[in-house]
């Protein structure tokens, strides 16, 4: 199976919509008029939180597909898609807490919902490696991390809608279905940041399919070598081993 | 609170980026170094086990001979 198929062209894209984005942010997107400057990590920051919680859900949809083919490859699509969002997850954590620390004074407000609802979120997805690792069998491992990514990723959607209910004067909205209160250039510096970001996720995640693919290969012809009486036990590890 | 001028707000934002650009960075860094390993090793297996099965097909017919 091959999984770095398109992985040039995606990087070079990667590479020339972030470079693009970040032009934009400080070339072309005006200063905000309330928050001045330091409102150019919003066009990091939100991309970064947004495309993390879309990868969470990517892999509950990949945790489906397993269970229902009993493919591998998706278990190693959902277990790449939920590592890659942890990563870019972390970058929102950090990013906004320097945004806060900018505009609010403090680091972290613990009783903003968005923040806290959030870190709620990532601390659940901190929990997937341990469990995949906590479990030995791997078709026991690939099943329960798939039911993990399954609940957590319809977790996602709920909280944000609860959190978007739930009315906050600390955490500004300005993505909404009624316009939201973001001018026309700074939406589109938004959105080619976002694109960016959501392509920089895809490239990051076939390259590490491509990686892990590879480390699987490895092992199998490892195996291959030892012969069929001195095989080599596997050894226990959070990612899938086979495929 | 009032919006912090470009000289205080300078450093967060750069700060931000910063965060971004080495958080990817060091990604990019490990996977490439473990992707070097493993492309390194299967070539090196593939070619072990290639020889492998060259010598057992050659092996019955010097038996024979």
């Amino acid at each position: 199976m091959t999984f770095g198929r398109g992985l040039r062209p995606l990087s070079i894209a990667s590479a020339v919509l972030i470079t693009g984005a970040f032009a934009l942010v400080f070339f072309y997107a005006p200063n905000d008029a309330d928050q001045g400057f330091v409102q150019k990590i919003f066009y990091l920051h939100v991309p970064l939180a947004i495309v993390a919680l879309c990868g969470f859900v990517a892999g509950g949809i990949y945790g489906i597909l397993y269970l229902r083919s009993n493919d591998r490859a998706h278990d190693l699509r959902s277990y790449v898609a939920i590592h890659i969002s942890l990563i870019f997850a972390v970058g929102a954590l950090i990013t906004g807490s320097i945004w806060a620390r900018a505009s609010w004074g403090h680091w972290w407000v613990w009783d903003e919902p968005t923040l806290v609802s959030f870190l709620i979120v990532f601390l659940l997805y901190a929990c997937y490696q341990p469990l995949r690792f906590s479990i030995e069998d791997p078709e026991r491992q690939a099943r329960y991390a798939s039911v993990f990514a399954i609940v957590a990723g319809v977790f996602v959607p709920l909280n944000f809608m609860a959190v978007r209910l739930a009315e906050s004067l600390a955490h500004p909205r300005v993505l909404s279905t009624t316009g939201g209160a973001m001018p026309g250039d700074m939406r589109m510096t938004f959105l080619v940041s976002l694109v960016g970001m959501a392509c920089l996720y895809v490239t990051l995640w076939k390259y590490e399919l491509a990686a892990k693919s590879a480390s699987i290969q490895l092992r199998s012809l490892r195996r291959r070598l030892a012969g069929d009486e001195g095989l080599a036990p596997l050894q226990r590890s959070a990612a899938p081993q086979q495929l | 609170m009032p919006a912090l001028p470009l000289g205080d707000a300078g450093p967060y934002v750069a700060a931000a980026y910063l965060v971004f650009l080495a958080l990817v960075l060091i990604y990019v860094a490990i996977m490439a170094t473990k992707l070097g390993r493993v492309e390194k090793e299967i070539s090196e297996l593939a070619e072990i086990v290639e020889r492998r099965e060259r010598e057992r097909e050659t092996a019955p017919e010097e038996q024979r001979v």
